[in-house]
């Protein structure tokens, strides 16, 4: 079957809302605020949109709640909600809708309160009963990414400094962006030195816990040739997942990034060495190692030497979370809207300065539960179609 | 009563009952000798619906491990690992009788029940290290 999304549809308009603190704010107005500033990126406006893309962590109906709130009352709507890779798979979804009609414009949206409502990562799923895991008190989702980063250096020498150095590469890009909510500088020392939250994960291995929103706007190729912006176009779009509890995950070393990267680049043609910025959810350090293996970046197990020798860096091989990614930027529960953002921003030239030059290809990677769902997009300026 | 089912219901509630009764017991299929856990209504091997309820030997291998860290007044710091049971099926629990900084991957455990919180638990204890080419 040769049939394929490649270039069917682009991304017109990006926008995130609220990033940090935003003290007294809905998640639903930080998801609308995040809606409203993507649609005026793209030039349209809400009566335009009529296809929804919404999920949330403090929502049971994300779509009605979304809806509702926004005044719209959509031909298509989905929320599959399968954690912090949500809103990378829903461009594939957003992408058939578009192509077959079902939809002409879609609205993918997020936002999150979590910070200041809570303080702590928030999550619907807490409410659901595990009960052969649950006795055990595993403090999800960190320690289930600790048991992995254990196993990968058990199995491969990986060592704690290589992860710090993913954590000290990400400042460094959050350095450079306005957004982000940690930007003084941090040194390896400081990763390894600070408070050990699941071993061998310090907190300065884990995400940021922060308020924020994001969305993004897609239309069919040829609609979006007339907007506001140049469009960012899918080249490909795929996801996979093998578990829903950490213990019943096949390998912890392998995620179904294999399969979500392997299919997303057969979409587009195009192989990880095209790759000009890459943008992959580090909920935490090891996330950037054992991705990047099963996305083909670098073989199994040569992850950590790989992200160690300072690559990851602003003016480094592999430009990586340009934006300083969860780890730095944000982190509002689920961060697959916001690696999609930054990548259209860097295609788009966008970035000031932290730009990568000539960027003509983007990867956007999400990751749900803990490894459990992976999702892999491919964008790209027209030049690249 | 090894294949009785004690209760009516699912195989969950099946694994509970024989838990609470101090029998820890796991599924195998009738159809391909496959051991199963978590509990199924059919084997995810082979799609058989026949099972023994059966006792696993208890001995088991940590796959992986980690510290939960807590402050002391919370009850301090825990381990929460991985167990490879020597059937052939990996589940969630914890190694006690050491420090939790001690569990470490490749470490030969034996299962124990255990009370906590008005239920039973499978937990594990250190066991000596097998000889060389045991099974694993
Ligand atoms: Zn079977």
């Amino acid at each position: 079957m040769t049939w394929s999304l490649r270039g069917k549809t682009a991304i017109v308009g990006a926008a995130t809302a609220h990033l940090g603190e935003a003290p007294g704010y809905s998640h639903m107005e930080i998801a609308a605020d995040a809606a409203r500033a993507a649609l005026a990126d793209a030039g349209l406006s809400l009566k335009d949109v009529d296809g929804l893309f919404a999920v949330s962590m403090h929502s049971v109906f994300p779509a009605l709640t979304c809806a509702e709130y926004l005044g719209i009352q959509p031909r298509f709507s989905e929320a599959t909600i399968v954690g912090g890779s949500s809103a990378v798979i829903q461009m594939q979804t957003a992408a058939l809708a578009l192509e077959n009609g079902l939809c002409d414009v879609a609205l993918i949206v997020y936002g999150s309160n979590q910070r200041t409502a809570s303080g702590k990562l928030h999550s619907p799923s807490g409410a659901e009963n595990l009960p052969y895991e649950k006795p055990y008190g595993l403090r999800a989702p960190i320690a289930g990414y600790a048991m992995s980063a254990a196993r990968h250096m058990y199995d491969y020498g990986t060592t704690r400094e290589q992860l710090a150095e993913v954590a000290v590469a990400a400042r460094m890009w959050a350095g450079m962006n306005e957004e982000a909510f940690h930007r003084d500088p941090l040194t390896a020392d400081d990763v390894l030195g600070s408070r050990m939250v699941c071993d061998p994960l310090t907190v300065r291995d884990c995400c940021l816990v922060t308020d924020g929103g994001g969305a993004i706007v897609m239309t069919r190729a040829d609609r979006a040739k007339d907007l506001r912006k140049a469009p960012i176009h899918l080249l490909g779009c795929a996801g996979g997942h093998t578990h829903r509890q950490y213990s019943m995950m096949p390998s912890l070393t392998t995620t179904a990034a294999v399969q979500s990267g392997r299919e997303a680049f057969k979409m587009a043609g195009l192989s990880p060495a095209d790759v000009d910025v890459v943008q992959v959810y580090d909920a935490f350090t090891i996330n950037a190692v054992m991705l990047l293996e099963d996305l083909g970046f670098c073989a199994k197990g040569e992850g950590g030497a790989f992200v160690g020798d300072g690559r990851l860096r602003p003016g480094g091989a592999l430009p990586f979370n340009t934006y300083g990614g969860g780890l730095s930027c944000t982190h509002p529960g689920m961060l697959g809207i916001f690696t999609t953002v930054e990548a259209v921003r860097q295609l788009r030239g966008e970035c000031g300065e932290r730009q990568v030059d000539g960027a003509t290809i983007g990867l956007a990677h999400g990751n749900g539960g803990m490894f459990a769902h992976e999702s892999t997009a491919l964008l790209g300026t027209a030049a690249a179609l | 009563m090894p294949d009785a089912k004690p209760v009516p219901g699912g195989p969950d509630a099946t694994y509970f009952a024989f838990l609470e009764a101090g029998d820890w017991r796991i599924q195998r299929c009738g159809s391909c000798d496959t051991h199963i856990f978590q509990p199924r209504v059919m084997c995810p091997s082979c799609g058989g619906e026949d099972f023994q309820w059966v006792a696993p030997s208890g001995k088991g291998i940590v796959h992986s491990t980690t510290v939960i860290r807590r402050r002391p007044e919370s009850g301090g710091d825990y381990n929460v690992c991985l167990v490879d049971l020597d059937e052939g099926v990996r589940m969630m629990s914890r190694v006690e009788g050491m420090e939790p900084t001690e569990v470490a991957i490749g470490m030969a455990v034996a299962a124990r029940l255990a009370e906590q919180d008005g239920q039973t638990v499978v937990v594990f204890d250190p066991a000596p290290t097998r000889a060389v080419g045991a099974s694993a």
